[in-house]
């Protein structure tokens, strides 16, 4: 009981998680989509590498799913160019490194690799990511982590508009500034913004938590500012450890935005009418 | 979708920006295969106008063998109008059968220029300017850019567009970019959707504004140009354009001297900039920058509501 108050408390809810890695970790009896078509066994310490320069960005998945096929666990792939759609529908652990940028719907649909990218990425960058860890050391572009069910997406940089968008589960941290209506219809999960969030931040959420380290130019509708406690403090520091990052103000005095839960927790009124009492 | 890119080689270098943005409206081909515009603007003379335009469309020549008799009876009656306003045709270039490319001595107006030849069938300025070129036809921007003979044009900066046809038509007329009319030497491209498009072209018409097309990109350079004629300087002319023109929309706008960028309050379509003591670079994917940059370079997203402009 004390367990499902915790989770709760952080924005978190007790209904089973969808994704390979999720699951297990939430109910690890469960053997229901366990196994994914297309999915691979591969180690760790086995490693490929290769330029991505000269190749079409449809050749570069297909090498990458090629060098899961042998068993590499460790692929680091030098040159992406910023070509689009590289690292996606990848449905098994791997560590996976992009010596540079990728462009529009990197790495989206995943479910389990640790990636790192050592430049930036463009837009819908982590689309629909279900578990695992992606990593940008550099900028990313408008809806990141777009519809995010689980796992940590993290930009040590800026990020533009639309954060979060549809986001039901997992974490996402940004290191830098954030553009308008972040967490746009968030359902679950946390975001985490140290730099500034541009205006409608949290626009129509119906659940999940909003961190903001920096000034928040206006928050949307129904969303409102929670009371941190000492949990959200002591996760924040956990999870901002882990990837290196630091908020200038500290963590116990950021921001904490919640749903105000007047607008989608149905009533008599319609939606659009609540939107009008609020 | 559409595409869009801009470049601006910064404390009066020159470059072969021909060349460059070619590069990068080729690899944004997939954003809009049907139309590619270059806005591209060399040394201004500053007592001479380049015009360039066209008296036919691209469709018209496949119509008949009539078209090319009109065409030159057409051109024939726009070198009589240019000399009867006091006009000195000192170089004239063919760049296609329907489009030119004139050097011109006149010091009179614009604006009446520009109104005496389009009464001509079929002819349309696509710019008026001391140091701007506006090409812009039906095709990718490697087969514009070869039918114009654009690489090798040594300038300092420039902006355009690969157009995907939604609201208007597949034609030259359609095609970005705009000039903004009677302004010499400034253009416009856009990528996104004006809602309240109708509203502001009858406004600015009733202000005595012509349009050439029904594609709301145009409103743009229009309103810009309305903008600047009461005096507003560009920047403050693009930050007011944020507050009254309704829509999703990101938009690059170049004078003789200036690239400017603006986007609106939703921060609904892309640009990514990269910006360097020498050079910008803004296009609507970073693979479009990549053509000319092609190691790694440090590029962000401008925010909602942004404006910003450069000089030479």
């Amino acid at each position: 009981m004390a367990l499902k108050t915790k989770s709760h408390d952080l924005g978190m809810h007790t209904e089973r998680l969808r994704g390979r890695t999720q699951q297990r970790f939430f109910n690890p009896s469960e053997d229901e989509n366990f196994v994914y078509h297309d999915s691979f066994t591969v180690d760790f310490n086995k490693r490929a590498e290769f330029d991505a320069g000269p190749l079409e960005a449809q050749a570069i998945n297909l090498k990458i799913r090629e060098l899961m096929s042998q068993g590499y666990g460790s692929i680091n792939i030098k040159n992406p160019g910023a070509k689009h759609g590289l690292g996606v529908g990848i449905l098994n652990r791997l560590n996976l490194t992009f010596e540079g940028s990728l462009g529009y719907f990197g790495c989206g649909l995943i479910d389990g690799p640790n990636v790192r990218i050592t430049g930036r990425v463009g837009w819908s960058c982590a689309e629909n990511m279900m578990a695992g860890t992606l990593v940008i050391e550099n900028n990313a572009g408008s809806t990141f982590g777009a519809a995010m069910r689980g796992g940590d997406l993290v930009c040590k940089g800026d990020v533009g508009a639309r954060v979060g968008i549809d986001q039901k589960g997992g974490t996402i941290l940004i290191g830098g500034r954030a553009g308008a209506f972040c967490g746009f219809m968030m359902q679950r999960g946390r975001m985490v913004i140290l730099g500034d969030a541009g205006k409608n931040l949290g626009d129509s959420m119906y659940d999940g938590t909003i961190y903001v380290g920096g000034k928040i130019d206006g928050l949307g509708v129904d969303a409102v500012p929670g009371e941190m406690n000492d949990l959200d403090v002591a996760w924040l520091e956990r999870k901002l450890k882990l990837y290196g990052l630091e908020t200038p103000r500290g963590v116990k005095n950021m921001t904490k935005i919640v749903a105000g839960k007047q607008l989608w927790n149905y009533d008599n009124l319609e939606p659009s009418e609540k939107k009008l009492v609020l | 979708m559409c595409g869009i890119a801009g470049l601006i080689h910064r404390g009066g270098k020159t470059a072969d920006v021909g060349r460059e943005m070619t590069a990068m409206l080729q690899s944004l081909k997939h954003r809009g295969p049907d139309s590619t515009g270059f806005a591209l603007y060399g040394k201004p003379d500053k007592n001479k106008l380049v015009l360039r335009f066209k008296v036919a469309e691209q469709e018209d020549i496949a119509k008949g063998f009539k078209i090319h008799h009109e065409i030159k009876e057409r051109r024939a009656e726009v070198n009589r109008r240019i000399e009867q306003l006091g006009g000195k045709i000192e170089d004239e270039k063919e760049a296609t059968e329907y489009a030119f490319r004139y050097v011109v001595s006149y010091d009179g107006d614009r604006r009446a220029l520009a109104d005496f030849v389009e009464d001509v069938e079929g002819a349309e300025f696509l710019s008026i300017g001391h140091g701007l070129e506006l090409i812009k036809d039906l095709g990718d921007a490697n087969r514009v850019s070869t039918q114009y003979g654009l690489p090798g044009f040594i300038g300092t900066h420039g902006i355009g567009h690969t157009r995907m046809a939604t609201e208007s038509d597949v034609d030259i007329r359609s095609a970005h970019p705009y000039w903004a009319y009677p302004f010499a030497d400034v253009s416009v491209v856009h990528n996104g959707q004006l809602t309240n498009y109708w509203n502001g072209r009858r406004a600015l018409e009733r202000r005595g504004h012509r349009f050439m097309s029904n594609c709301d990109s145009e409103l743009i350079a229009v309103y810009l140009a309305d903008k600047m004629e009461e005096g507003a300087e560009l920047q403050d002319a693009m930050k007011e354009s944020i507050r009254e023109l309704d829509g999703v929309f990101t938009y690059l706008v170049a004078t003789a001297d200036r690239l400017g960028m603006a986007k609106d309050e939703m921060a609904a379509k892309p640009m990514v900039l990269y910006e360097s003591d020498d050079f910008i670079g803004l296009a609507s994917e970073e693979v479009a920058i990549r053509s000319v940059f092609p190691h790694e370079i440090h590029t962000f997203d401008p925010y909602e509501g942004e404006v910003r402009v450069w000089k030479a």
